[in-house]
Protein backbone atom coordinates (compact mmCIF):
# COMPACT_ATOMS: atom_id res chain seq x y z
CA UNK A 1 0.00 0.00 0.00
CA UNK A 2 1.41 3.38 -0.97
CA UNK A 3 1.63 6.39 1.95
CA UNK A 4 -1.11 8.28 -0.09
CA UNK A 5 -3.47 5.20 0.97
CA UNK A 6 -2.35 5.61 4.45
CA UNK A 7 -3.32 9.07 4.96
CA UNK A 8 -6.72 8.36 3.16
CA UNK A 9 -6.90 5.31 5.57
CA UNK A 10 -6.47 7.67 8.56
CA UNK A 11 -9.27 9.84 7.36
CA UNK A 12 -11.75 7.31 7.22
CA UNK A 13 -10.47 5.16 10.07
CA UNK A 14 -9.29 7.57 12.86
CA UNK A 15 -13.08 9.26 13.28
CA UNK A 16 -14.11 5.25 13.68
CA UNK A 17 -11.60 4.69 16.45
CA UNK A 18 -11.26 8.33 18.49
CA UNK A 19 -15.38 7.75 18.73
CA UNK A 20 -15.04 4.18 20.38
CA UNK A 21 -12.27 4.89 22.34
CA UNK A 22 -14.87 7.98 23.54
CA UNK A 23 -17.66 5.14 24.37
CA UNK A 24 -14.99 2.83 26.23
CA UNK A 25 -13.94 6.07 28.14
CA UNK A 26 -17.69 6.73 29.22
CA UNK A 27 -18.25 3.18 30.13
CA UNK A 28 -15.23 2.91 31.87
CA UNK A 29 -15.46 5.86 33.83
CA UNK A 30 -18.88 5.30 34.61
CA UNK A 31 -18.09 1.75 35.95
CA UNK A 32 -15.53 3.38 38.26
CA UNK A 33 -17.97 5.76 39.60
CA UNK A 34 -20.39 2.80 40.51
CA UNK A 35 -22.78 3.21 37.38
CA UNK A 36 -23.56 1.18 34.48
CA UNK A 37 -22.52 4.26 32.10
CA UNK A 38 -23.90 4.97 28.24
CA UNK A 39 -23.70 2.72 25.47
CA UNK A 40 -20.83 2.55 23.30
CA UNK A 41 -21.95 4.13 20.58
CA UNK A 42 -22.87 7.22 22.95
CA UNK A 43 -20.08 9.86 21.15
CA UNK A 44 -21.99 8.69 18.26
CA UNK A 45 -25.34 9.24 18.55
CA UNK A 46 -24.07 12.81 20.35
CA UNK A 47 -22.56 14.54 16.75
CA UNK A 48 -25.08 12.85 15.13
CA UNK A 49 -27.81 14.92 17.37
CA UNK A 50 -25.86 17.66 17.41
CA UNK A 51 -25.41 18.06 13.41
CA UNK A 52 -30.07 17.62 13.99
CA UNK A 53 -29.45 20.64 16.12
CA UNK A 54 -29.94 24.19 15.45
CA UNK A 55 -26.04 25.88 15.05
CA UNK A 56 -26.26 29.44 16.48
CA UNK A 57 -23.67 31.44 14.57
CA UNK A 58 -22.20 33.54 17.39
CA UNK A 59 -20.23 35.30 14.68
CA UNK A 60 -19.05 34.71 10.88
CA UNK A 61 -15.39 33.32 11.62
CA UNK A 62 -16.36 30.34 14.44
CA UNK A 63 -17.76 27.97 11.60
CA UNK A 64 -14.63 28.28 9.22
CA UNK A 65 -12.33 28.19 12.11
CA UNK A 66 -13.51 25.41 13.58
CA UNK A 67 -13.45 23.83 10.32
CA UNK A 68 -10.01 24.53 10.24
CA UNK A 69 -9.49 22.99 13.24
CA UNK A 70 -11.08 19.78 12.48
CA UNK A 71 -9.47 19.66 8.84
CA UNK A 72 -5.87 20.79 10.29
CA UNK A 73 -6.14 17.76 13.07
CA UNK A 74 -7.71 15.40 9.98
CA UNK A 75 -4.41 16.49 8.02
CA UNK A 76 -1.72 16.01 11.28
CA UNK A 77 -2.63 12.27 11.23
CA UNK A 78 -2.77 11.74 7.35
CA UNK A 79 0.49 13.32 6.55
CA UNK A 80 2.12 11.44 9.50
CA UNK A 81 0.48 8.55 7.55
CA UNK A 82 1.14 10.02 4.27
CA UNK A 83 5.10 9.67 5.14
CA UNK A 84 5.61 13.61 5.57
CA UNK A 85 8.23 14.76 7.78
CA UNK A 86 7.43 14.25 11.77
CA UNK A 87 8.31 18.03 12.56
CA UNK A 88 6.06 19.35 10.12
CA UNK A 89 3.59 17.28 11.62
CA UNK A 90 4.06 18.90 15.28
CA UNK A 91 3.39 22.26 13.25
CA UNK A 92 0.24 21.43 11.76
CA UNK A 93 -0.90 19.48 15.20
CA UNK A 94 -0.33 23.26 16.76
CA UNK A 95 -1.94 24.93 14.12
CA UNK A 96 -5.06 22.65 14.69
CA UNK A 97 -5.04 23.30 18.39
CA UNK A 98 -4.85 27.25 17.11
CA UNK A 99 -7.65 27.33 15.18
CA UNK A 100 -10.14 26.39 18.12
CA UNK A 101 -8.11 28.90 20.74
CA UNK A 102 -9.08 31.93 17.98
CA UNK A 103 -12.88 30.64 16.97
CA UNK A 104 -13.12 30.29 20.82
CA UNK A 105 -11.47 33.63 21.34
CA UNK A 106 -13.49 35.55 18.68
CA UNK A 107 -17.01 35.00 20.57
CA UNK A 108 -18.16 37.46 23.45
CA UNK A 109 -18.90 34.96 26.29
CA UNK A 110 -16.18 35.27 28.94
CA UNK A 111 -16.03 31.61 29.56
CA UNK A 112 -15.31 31.04 26.20
CA UNK A 113 -12.61 33.79 26.13
CA UNK A 114 -11.00 32.69 29.22
CA UNK A 115 -11.03 29.37 28.24
CA UNK A 116 -9.35 29.89 24.99
CA UNK A 117 -6.99 32.17 27.23
CA UNK A 118 -6.18 28.96 29.01
CA UNK A 119 -6.42 26.77 26.17
CA UNK A 120 -2.87 29.05 25.25
CA UNK A 121 -1.29 28.35 28.54
CA UNK A 122 -2.27 24.59 28.51
CA UNK A 123 -0.22 24.98 24.27
CA UNK A 124 2.22 26.89 25.94
CA UNK A 125 3.28 24.21 28.15
CA UNK A 126 2.77 20.99 25.47
CA UNK A 127 3.66 22.15 22.09
CA UNK A 128 7.57 22.56 23.34
CA UNK A 129 7.63 19.02 24.09
CA UNK A 130 5.83 17.35 21.25
CA UNK A 131 8.46 19.28 18.50
CA UNK A 132 11.00 17.66 21.14
CA UNK A 133 9.49 14.56 20.85
CA UNK A 134 9.37 13.85 18.00
CA UNK A 135 13.48 15.67 17.43
CA UNK A 136 14.39 13.41 19.58
CA UNK A 137 12.82 10.56 17.67
CA UNK A 138 14.05 11.45 14.56
CA UNK A 139 17.37 11.71 15.87
CA UNK A 140 17.76 8.18 17.71
CA UNK A 141 16.31 6.17 14.37
CA UNK A 142 17.84 8.60 12.06
CA UNK A 143 14.21 8.39 10.15
CA UNK A 144 12.39 12.05 9.46
CA UNK A 145 9.05 9.77 8.94
CA UNK A 146 6.35 7.39 10.04
CA UNK A 147 7.12 4.40 8.33
CA UNK A 148 11.13 5.16 8.26
CA UNK A 149 10.60 5.03 12.33
CA UNK A 150 9.02 1.93 12.33
CA UNK A 151 11.23 0.08 9.68
CA UNK A 152 14.30 1.47 11.99
CA UNK A 153 15.87 -1.44 13.98
CA UNK A 154 16.49 0.85 17.14
CA UNK A 155 13.85 0.37 19.92
CA UNK A 156 12.50 3.81 20.38
CA UNK A 157 10.92 3.24 23.79
CA UNK A 158 13.99 1.29 24.75
CA UNK A 159 16.17 4.45 23.80
CA UNK A 160 13.74 7.19 25.05
CA UNK A 161 12.32 5.92 28.09
CA UNK A 162 12.48 9.34 29.62
CA UNK A 163 10.16 11.23 26.87
CA UNK A 164 8.10 8.49 26.97
CA UNK A 165 7.43 8.87 30.70
CA UNK A 166 6.90 12.63 29.53
CA UNK A 167 4.51 12.03 26.95
CA UNK A 168 1.87 9.96 29.15
CA UNK A 169 1.68 13.13 31.13
CA UNK A 170 1.56 15.98 28.27
CA UNK A 171 -1.12 13.26 26.85
CA UNK A 172 -3.35 14.41 29.80
CA UNK A 173 -3.53 17.63 28.67
CA UNK A 174 -4.05 16.61 24.95
CA UNK A 175 -6.87 14.26 25.66
CA UNK A 176 -8.76 16.99 28.00
CA UNK A 177 -8.38 14.64 31.29
CA UNK A 178 -8.37 16.11 34.75
CA UNK A 179 -6.13 17.69 36.86
CA UNK A 180 -5.23 19.40 33.37
CA UNK A 181 -8.57 19.92 31.60
CA UNK A 182 -8.29 23.41 32.79
CA UNK A 183 -9.90 24.92 29.20
CA UNK A 184 -12.61 22.91 28.70
CA UNK A 185 -14.05 19.68 30.08
CA UNK A 186 -16.59 16.66 28.94
CA UNK A 187 -17.91 17.16 32.38
CA UNK A 188 -20.57 19.64 33.27
CA UNK A 189 -20.27 22.41 35.91
CA UNK A 190 -17.20 23.53 36.23
CA UNK A 191 -16.02 27.04 37.15
CA UNK A 192 -15.93 27.90 33.14
CA UNK A 193 -18.73 26.21 32.39
CA UNK A 194 -17.68 24.34 29.60
CA UNK A 195 -14.89 27.34 28.77
CA UNK A 196 -13.28 27.21 25.13
CA UNK A 197 -16.94 25.19 23.52
CA UNK A 198 -19.28 27.60 25.43
CA UNK A 199 -20.49 29.81 22.85
CA UNK A 200 -20.52 27.21 20.37
CA UNK A 201 -24.35 24.99 19.62
CA UNK A 202 -25.49 22.49 17.36
CA UNK A 203 -22.84 21.24 14.57
CA UNK A 204 -20.05 24.07 15.93
CA UNK A 205 -19.23 21.90 18.58
CA UNK A 206 -20.13 18.46 16.97
CA UNK A 207 -16.41 19.83 14.49
CA UNK A 208 -14.76 20.14 18.07
CA UNK A 209 -15.95 16.63 19.38
CA UNK A 210 -14.30 15.36 15.72
CA UNK A 211 -11.66 17.00 16.08
CA UNK A 212 -10.53 15.41 19.59
CA UNK A 213 -11.52 11.75 17.61
CA UNK A 214 -8.72 12.65 15.40
CA UNK A 215 -6.02 14.02 18.22
CA UNK A 216 -7.09 10.55 20.03
CA UNK A 217 -6.30 8.81 17.38
CA UNK A 218 -2.93 11.25 16.12
CA UNK A 219 -2.02 10.23 20.14
CA UNK A 220 -2.54 6.44 19.83
CA UNK A 221 -0.15 6.95 16.53
CA UNK A 222 2.35 8.58 18.46
CA UNK A 223 2.75 5.75 20.97
CA UNK A 224 3.13 3.15 18.42
CA UNK A 225 6.19 5.38 17.09
CA UNK A 226 7.65 4.78 21.02
CA UNK A 227 6.72 0.88 20.04
CA UNK A 228 8.34 0.81 16.76
CA UNK A 229 9.62 -2.79 16.52
CA UNK A 230 5.42 -4.12 16.88
CA UNK A 231 2.05 -2.20 16.18
CA UNK A 232 0.33 -4.12 18.23
CA UNK A 233 2.72 -3.66 21.20
CA UNK A 234 2.02 -0.56 20.66
CA UNK A 235 -1.80 -0.44 20.35
CA UNK A 236 -1.53 -2.21 23.67
CA UNK A 237 0.59 0.28 25.47
CA UNK A 238 -1.60 2.75 24.10
CA UNK A 239 -4.61 1.18 25.79
CA UNK A 240 -3.01 0.91 28.75
CA UNK A 241 -1.88 4.56 29.07
CA UNK A 242 -5.54 5.27 28.54
CA UNK A 243 -6.81 3.26 30.83
CA UNK A 244 -4.26 5.51 33.26
CA UNK A 245 -5.46 8.63 32.16
CA UNK A 246 -9.31 7.76 33.05
CA UNK A 247 -8.37 6.38 36.67
CA UNK A 248 -6.33 9.57 36.81
CA UNK A 249 -9.42 11.90 35.42
CA UNK A 250 -11.61 9.99 38.17
CA UNK A 251 -9.57 10.45 40.67
CA UNK A 252 -8.01 14.33 40.52
CA UNK A 253 -9.51 17.49 41.06
CA UNK A 254 -8.51 20.20 38.66
CA UNK A 255 -5.35 21.77 39.06
CA UNK A 256 -4.76 25.52 38.76
CA UNK A 257 -3.37 27.02 35.42
CA UNK A 258 0.36 27.87 37.33
CA UNK A 259 0.34 24.56 38.24
CA UNK A 260 0.10 22.89 34.69
CA UNK A 261 2.24 25.37 32.84
CA UNK A 262 4.93 24.91 35.35
CA UNK A 263 4.81 20.94 36.33
CA UNK A 264 4.68 20.27 32.61
CA UNK A 265 7.68 22.35 31.82
CA UNK A 266 9.25 20.83 34.91
CA UNK A 267 8.50 17.31 33.73
CA UNK A 268 8.94 17.62 30.45
CA UNK A 269 12.23 18.99 30.78
CA UNK A 270 13.54 16.88 33.39
CA UNK A 271 12.32 13.58 31.50
CA UNK A 272 13.02 14.96 27.87
CA UNK A 273 15.92 17.34 28.20
CA UNK A 274 17.52 14.48 30.93
CA UNK A 275 17.14 11.37 28.23
CA UNK A 276 18.24 13.29 25.25
CA UNK A 277 21.59 14.45 27.60
CA UNK A 278 21.91 10.46 28.75
CA UNK A 279 22.42 9.54 24.91
CA UNK A 280 24.97 12.57 24.49
CA UNK A 281 26.99 11.12 26.93
CA UNK A 282 26.77 7.77 26.00
CA UNK A 283 27.64 8.88 22.51
CA UNK A 284 24.68 7.91 20.50
CA UNK B 1 -34.67 13.62 6.99
CA UNK B 2 -32.53 10.94 8.86
CA UNK B 3 -33.66 9.09 11.71
CA UNK B 4 -34.24 12.01 14.76
CA UNK B 5 -30.92 11.11 17.45
CA UNK B 6 -32.51 13.34 20.02
CA UNK B 7 -33.93 10.49 21.54
CA UNK B 8 -30.81 8.94 22.60
CA UNK B 9 -28.95 11.64 23.35
CA UNK B 10 -31.15 14.38 25.58
CA UNK B 11 -28.98 17.29 27.17
CA UNK B 12 -30.44 18.62 30.33
CA UNK B 13 -30.08 22.33 31.41
CA UNK B 14 -31.34 22.00 35.19
CA UNK B 15 -32.50 25.73 36.48
CA UNK B 16 -33.76 26.00 39.95
CA UNK B 17 -36.26 28.63 40.80
CA UNK B 18 -37.75 29.37 44.11
CA UNK B 19 -37.53 25.63 44.81
CA UNK B 20 -37.16 24.23 48.61
CA UNK B 21 -34.24 22.38 47.47
CA UNK B 22 -36.38 19.08 47.34
CA UNK B 23 -36.75 18.60 43.51
CA UNK B 24 -33.50 19.44 43.64
CA UNK B 25 -32.08 17.10 45.22
CA UNK B 26 -34.17 14.19 43.37
CA UNK B 27 -32.58 15.65 40.13
CA UNK B 28 -29.45 14.81 40.88
CA UNK B 29 -29.84 11.34 42.69
CA UNK B 30 -31.15 10.90 38.49
CA UNK B 31 -27.59 11.16 38.30
CA UNK B 32 -26.20 8.66 40.68
CA UNK B 33 -25.84 4.91 40.33
CA UNK B 34 -29.00 3.93 41.98
CA UNK B 35 -31.03 5.57 38.83
CA UNK B 36 -27.88 6.69 36.59
CA UNK B 37 -29.63 8.31 33.68
CA UNK B 38 -26.67 8.61 31.89
CA UNK B 39 -27.23 5.21 30.57
CA UNK B 40 -29.71 6.63 28.49
CA UNK B 41 -27.38 9.11 27.42
CA UNK B 42 -28.38 12.43 29.45
CA UNK B 43 -26.11 14.45 30.27
CA UNK B 44 -26.58 17.33 33.03
CA UNK B 45 -24.84 20.21 31.08
CA UNK B 46 -25.05 23.34 32.52
CA UNK B 47 -25.23 25.38 29.58
CA UNK B 48 -27.78 26.16 27.92
CA UNK B 49 -26.19 26.17 24.32
CA UNK B 50 -25.44 22.52 24.49
CA UNK B 51 -28.87 21.46 26.11
CA UNK B 52 -32.33 20.10 24.11
CA UNK B 53 -34.12 20.05 27.72
CA UNK B 54 -34.70 23.07 30.24
CA UNK B 55 -35.46 21.19 33.60
CA UNK B 56 -37.22 23.54 35.81
CA UNK B 57 -38.14 23.15 39.39
CA UNK B 58 -39.25 25.69 42.20
CA UNK B 59 -41.90 28.41 41.30
CA UNK B 60 -40.78 31.71 39.26
CA UNK B 61 -40.32 34.51 41.36
CA UNK B 62 -39.95 38.87 40.56
CA UNK B 63 -36.04 38.22 40.36
CA UNK B 64 -35.94 35.38 38.04
CA UNK B 65 -38.84 35.81 35.33
CA UNK B 66 -35.71 36.84 33.09
CA UNK B 67 -33.06 34.48 33.97
CA UNK B 68 -35.72 31.19 32.81
CA UNK B 69 -36.01 33.67 29.70
CA UNK B 70 -32.36 34.16 29.08
CA UNK B 71 -32.05 30.74 29.50
CA UNK B 72 -34.79 29.77 27.01
CA UNK B 73 -34.06 32.27 24.67
CA UNK B 74 -30.24 30.58 24.72
CA UNK B 75 -31.15 27.15 23.76
CA UNK B 76 -30.95 26.55 20.07
CA UNK B 77 -33.89 24.60 18.57
CA UNK B 78 -35.85 22.34 18.77
CA UNK B 79 -35.80 22.68 22.78
CA UNK B 80 -38.47 21.78 25.23
CA UNK B 81 -39.07 23.03 28.85
CA UNK B 82 -40.12 20.37 31.25
CA UNK B 83 -41.50 21.79 34.94
CA UNK B 84 -40.66 19.83 38.00
CA UNK B 85 -42.39 19.54 40.90
CA UNK B 86 -46.07 21.32 42.41
CA UNK B 87 -44.00 24.46 42.40
CA UNK B 88 -42.60 24.47 38.79
CA UNK B 89 -45.80 23.57 37.66
CA UNK B 90 -48.31 25.92 39.27
CA UNK B 91 -46.47 27.63 42.48
CA UNK B 92 -47.23 24.78 44.61
CA UNK B 93 -47.74 26.04 48.15
CA UNK B 94 -45.54 29.36 47.58
CA UNK B 95 -48.25 30.31 45.48
CA UNK B 96 -49.72 33.16 47.56
CA UNK B 97 -46.49 34.56 48.42
CA UNK B 98 -45.94 38.48 47.80
CA UNK B 99 -43.19 37.64 45.38
CA UNK B 100 -44.28 34.45 43.44
CA UNK B 101 -45.56 34.94 39.90
CA UNK B 102 -47.13 30.86 39.87
CA UNK B 103 -45.55 28.20 38.00
CA UNK B 104 -42.54 28.36 35.17
CA UNK B 105 -45.63 28.07 32.15
CA UNK B 106 -46.28 32.17 33.10
CA UNK B 107 -42.85 32.86 31.85
CA UNK B 108 -41.61 30.26 28.70
CA UNK B 109 -44.14 27.58 27.07
CA UNK B 110 -44.03 24.56 29.26
CA UNK B 111 -44.15 20.70 27.50
CA UNK B 112 -44.73 18.53 30.22
CA UNK B 113 -45.38 18.66 33.40
CA UNK B 114 -44.02 16.74 36.76
CA UNK B 115 -46.28 16.51 39.66
CA UNK B 116 -45.02 16.11 42.92
CA UNK B 117 -43.77 17.25 45.99
CA UNK B 118 -40.63 16.31 45.77
CA UNK B 119 -41.10 14.60 42.44
CA UNK B 120 -40.11 11.28 42.42
CA UNK B 121 -37.00 10.10 40.38
CA UNK B 122 -39.02 7.47 38.53
CA UNK B 123 -41.27 10.67 37.71
CA UNK B 124 -38.64 13.38 36.99
CA UNK B 125 -36.99 10.30 34.31
CA UNK B 126 -40.65 9.74 32.85
CA UNK B 127 -41.14 13.29 32.60
CA UNK B 128 -37.92 13.48 30.47
CA UNK B 129 -39.06 10.87 28.52
CA UNK B 130 -42.19 12.88 27.30
CA UNK B 131 -40.27 15.83 26.36
CA UNK B 132 -37.85 13.78 24.47
CA UNK B 133 -41.51 12.70 22.47
CA UNK B 134 -42.20 16.62 22.41
CA UNK B 135 -38.92 17.32 21.43
CA UNK B 136 -39.03 15.16 18.46
CA UNK B 137 -42.44 16.20 17.40
CA UNK B 138 -41.11 19.83 17.49
CA UNK B 139 -38.41 18.59 15.41
CA UNK B 140 -40.44 16.91 12.81
CA UNK B 141 -42.35 20.46 12.80
CA UNK B 142 -39.42 22.08 11.78
CA UNK B 143 -38.17 20.15 9.31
Amino acid sequence: MNPLAYGLLFVVVAPIFGGLLAGVDRIVSARMQGRIGPPLLQPFYDVGKLFQKEARQVNPVVEPLLLGHVGFMAAAGALALGGTDLIFIAFVFALAALCLVLAAGSVNSPYSFAGAERELVVLLASEPFFILMLAAICKVTSASTFAGVLASPVMVALELPGVLLAFLFVATIKLRKSPFDISTSHHPHQELVNGLTSDMSGRLLAYVEMAHWYESALLCAFVVLFFNWSVPLGLLAFAIAYGLEVLVDNSTSRAKWQLVLRSTWAVTLLFTGGNVLALFLLGR
Amino acid sequence: MPMSLFKRSPWILHYDGSSCNGCDIEVLACLTPLYDVERFGVVNTGNPKHADILLVTGSVNERNIEIIQNLYRQMPDPKVVVAVGACACSGGIFARAYNIQGGIDQVVPVDVYVPGCAARPESIIDGVVSGIAALEQKRKRSA
